[in-house]
């Protein structure tokens, strides 16, 4: 009971310093607003684990961060393995395949008008639909390896995408390409040295919105069938097994994974799309 | 127009154009009749809707005419755009920002295809042409409004076409500075001899910039006036307070009004 | 009024435009789906022929196993026809898809276990709740968050963050717990459901709060207004088309959420347990009809946000 009396003290502490901090005179610095959320995360943390010893909760229920961490450290030969079987060859191959086959679709639609008006409605409508149901499908096609996962992913990245880079290529002003007009460009001219471009913001948006659902539709197709190994087949063998510390384990890598990918694309928009207002520094 | 050259640069007869709208068609412009020869500088002047910014794109084949004839050095204003026969400076400077300076002017000069030391050569001299040594390297999106414009006008001077058309280059631009790249545009048309076709609705910019001002009308566009301009080719920025602009400047307000141009 | 006008009538228009185009795309799709099911389907069709005693160009199952589907469906063109009809085909075709849905929809009594209304039910409840759930506290979050700083800067980052991470991931091991503490069904779905949907609502309502520019709320100043004044009249109409679009991704969200929730368990019941089940035991065309029936819900309940959307900006004079 102590510990949970010492969670609420610290949750009480911690929150007068943020208030402190965040109405303080350096409310603006980097410090400060690296500071403040970072305080908030390590007490939310400190908190799971005092009330989760202090109230002995069961570890079928919710195991605290340090059995986590143990659990985590130890098994990093099996979280490596699930990591690479469902990011590197379900998740990344999808995305990449998914990615390029938008970018075809993209500039057929983009060259037909007769496409666009057709192909857009009905690619606007297929984004907006839970795809990942189509696993179970694709996984009695492609068998139960990561083949069957990148499927997924492919028909996950793709709609989204291609909606992106459409409406990114629209992005041109009737200015723009009558100016590219008066330099009697080309169409694959004003394509690679003005609308593709002009696209990249959108194109990015696309991309950071399709590095989460490519995690997310590698990890679910692996309910509907895996070989031993991967993120999402442990998840759900592991639930079964009660062991829910390695499914916390793997929640972990899971995230670290997807903040990664969803940062290195963000650090890659930055250095391409330099020139856009939302990017510009100063 | 009087010419002293007998074959016009460009050449408009008996020039119409109806664009087709949901409602009903608009004659944007009827019957236009224009030489303009080589060197002069036309300005296109009236009020919106009178068709001079139509005109401007017809010459530089971005309009289809629905009948009459229009050439350019000769050709069909088609073959004159596949030929690269004019640089086009639009109202906003539509500089890439993902390029550098230098590297939008370059821009064209990559489209036709010159290589990449003359690329470089060209860029430096009209850099210098409009003033704008030193910036190649920055962006445009570090730099004013005017300078912007100036950059603009740059990249359509890059691959040296003889025609050069504007259209309201500088009517986004606050007063002081709209000044100041008058003076420096007609520097720079003393310099290249170019022939300049220039759309406005300023008088006073029409009057000091050019050697004939064509009064415009709308509903439907139409020619109503071509003013032969008495002054010098050197204009000091003074010279709009003297008796002969502004005698010009009323001919010109005067053609506005016949045209009912202030209905 | 005019121009209001001549804005709906080129909407119109374009709809027209589009309708053909859009036709043709899709019967395209329809195309190639009945022309895929023939190589697709070509083997299992060849195995059930020879049982019933016709005799195909290459004898045997085993002898097929490793051949050219293609060149088996141009070699065999007598069971083409029956590539439309297998009981489990890999590819079922169009109309298998749509007779089943018909079948499980209107012919089945609701409250039947094969009634894909019953199953849809399961998983909308679900959706709806949670939904509901997620919505409510991602706006009050917004709230708080747009008054305090402190809360800005300790959880903003975090429901950005959180946008980035598979959240889904976490779906089993929720239904697992609450199964573990004696809570079963309907709101532990609705759990995942509602997480789903509460982070975009939180940053679209953030958004949308903060939307009101300086001049605008400088004005409410000068009229001496205070801060539940400002947040009632100029906030929170402001932030609506923001929160508009948020729910409409949150709604799509929800429904994923219900039905990854009843993948793991070996749930009977929902359309997430018909595509598992339909999976485990190779009923194709159940798949197919329960992944259909999912595409329509989803159209559906966005399209019903969207339709509220429409009524509500418009009352609000926010034209279109």
């Amino acid at each position: 009971m102590n510990l949970v009396i010492a969670a609420v003290i610290l949750w009480l502490a911690a929150m007068w310093v943020n208030i402190r901090i965040a109405n303080g005179p350096a409310d603006d610095s980097q410090g400060a607003k690296l500071a403040v959320p970072l305080i908030f995360g390590l007490t939310l943390l400190a908190m799971w684990e005092m009330i989760v010893r202090g109230m002995e909760v069961p570890m079928v229920i919710l195991p605290a961060p340090s059995v986590i961490a143990a659990r985590l450290t130890s098994s990093i030969p099996i979280l490596w393995a699930d990591f690479v079987q469902t990011f590197v060859k379900g998740a990344l191959s999808g995305y990449v395949i998914g990615v390029i086959a938008a970018f075809v679709a993209a500039i057929a639609v983009d060259r037909s008008d007769f496409l666009r008006r057709g192909l857009l409605p009905v690619g606007n409508f297929v984004a907006a639909l839970p795809i990942v149901g189509t696993a179970p499908i694709l996984v009695m096609w492609y068998g139960f390896d990561w083949q069957s996962k990148a499927a997924v992913v492919v028909v996950m990245v793709f709609f989204p995408m291609l909606v992106n880079i459409t409406a990114g290529l629209q992005e041109t002003s009737a200015m723009q390409r009558d100016q590219m007009k008066t330099w009697a460009a080309g169409y694959w001219q004003g394509l690679w040295k003005l609308r593709l471009p002009a696209a990249m913001p959108f194109v990015f948006n696309g991309l950071k919105i399709a590095s989460t659902l490519a995690l997310i539709g590698a990890i679910v197709a692996e309910f509907f069938g895996s070989p031993i190994v991967g993120m999402g087949f442990r998840i759900s063998t592991s639930v079964g097994q009660l062991a829910l510390d390695m499914v916390w384990a793997e929640i972990v890598v899971a995230a670290i994974a997807g903040s990664l990918f969803y940062g290195g694309i963000a650090v890659i928009e930055r250095i391409v799309t330099f020139w856009h207002p939302s990017q510009r520094r100063g | 127009m009087t010419m002293t050259d007998p074959s016009p640069v460009i050449s408009a007869k008996g020039l119409d154009l109806t664009f087709q709208t949901k409602d009903s068609p608009v004659q944007a412009l009827r019957d236009v009749n224009l030489d303009i020869g080589a060197g002069d500088f036309v300005s296109f002047i009236g009020p919106s809707g009178c068709g001079k910014t139509t005109f401007l794109r017809t010459i530089a084949a971005l309009e289809q005419p629905t009948g009459g004839t229009i050439t350019v050095n000769g050709m069909s204003p088609e073959a004159a755009r596949k030929a690269r026969a004019y640089g086009y400076v639009f109202q906003a400077a539509g500089l890439y920002p993902w390029r550098t300076i230098a590297g939008n002017i370059s821009l064209p000069l990559e489209i036709m295809g010159f290589s990449k030391a003359e690329r470089a050569e060209r860029v430096e001299k009209t850099l210098a042409l409009v003033d704008l040594e030193g910036f190649g390297g920055k962006y445009p999106w570090q730099l004013s409004g005017g300078m912007q414009q100036r950059a603009s006008i740059a990249r359509a001077l890059a691959f040296d076409a003889d025609i050069l058309l504007m259209d309201e280059p500088f009517g986004a631009l606050d007063e002081i500075v709209r000044d100041h790249l008058n003076e420096e545009l007609l520097k720079l048309w003393a310099r290249t001899g170019k022939t300049i076709g220039f759309v406005t609705h300023s008088i006073p910019e029409a009057v000091y910039l050019s050697t004939h001002i064509v009064v415009m009308s709308p509903r439907p566009g139409r020619i109503t006036d071509v003013i032969k301009s008495p002054l010098p080719r050197e204009r000091p920025l003074d010279i709009r307070d003297t008796p002969e602009f502004l005698e010009i400047a009323h001919r010109v307000r005067e053609g506005l009004r016949a045209g009912h141009a202030y209905d | 009024m005019r121009i209001v006008c001549a804005k709906d009538c080129a909407r119109g228009m374009l709809m027209i435009r589009n309708v053909f185009p859009v036709l043709t795309v899709v019967a395209v799709i329809f195309g190639i789906w009945y022309l895929a099911c023939v190589p697709m389907n070509i083997k299992t069709a060849l195995t059930e022929a020879e049982r019933a005693g016709a005799t195909v160009s290459t004898p045997g199952a085993r002898e097929r196993r490793d051949m050219s589907a293609i060149g088996l469906a141009l070699a065999n063109p007598a069971q083409w026809r029956d590539t439309f009809a297998l009981k489990k085909p890999r590819l079922p075709a169009p109309h298998q898809v749509a007779v089943e849905l018909w079948q499980t929809t209107v012919e089945k009594k609701i409250t039947s276990k094969r009634s894909l209304v019953f199953h849809g039910w399961i998983t909308l409840s679900a959706t709806l709740l949670g939904f509901a759930m997620g919505t409510v506290g991602g706006i009050l979050l917004a709230v708080g968050i747009v008054h305090s700083r402190a809360m800005d800067m300790s959880v903003m980052p975090w429901a950005i963050a959180s946008q980035t991470i598979p959240v889904l991931a976490i779906a089993p091991m929720i239904i697992v717990v609450f199964n573990s503490i004696g809570v079963q069904g309907l709101i532990p779905k609705a759990i995942i459901s509602a997480y789903l949907s509460f982070f975009p609502v939180v940053v679209g309502m953030v958004k949308g709060l903060r939307s009101p520019s300086a001049m605008q709320l400088d004005q409410m100043r000068t009229w001496g207004a205070s801060k539940s004044q400002s947040f009632w009249t100029l906030r929170l109409p402001s932030s609506v088309p923001y929160l508009f679009t948020s729910l409409k991704v949150g709604i799509a969200a929800s429904l994923l959420g219900a039905i990854v929730g009843e993948l793991p368990t070996g749930a009977i019941r929902g359309l997430g347990a018909r595509l598992l089940t339909g999976s485990y035991y190779g009923q194709t065309i159940q798949i197919w009809s329960a992944l259909f029936a999912t595409a329509i819900l989803a159209a559906g309940l966005v399209a019903v946000i969207a339709g509220i959307e429409r009524v509500t900006l418009k009352r609000m004079g926010y034209g279109k």
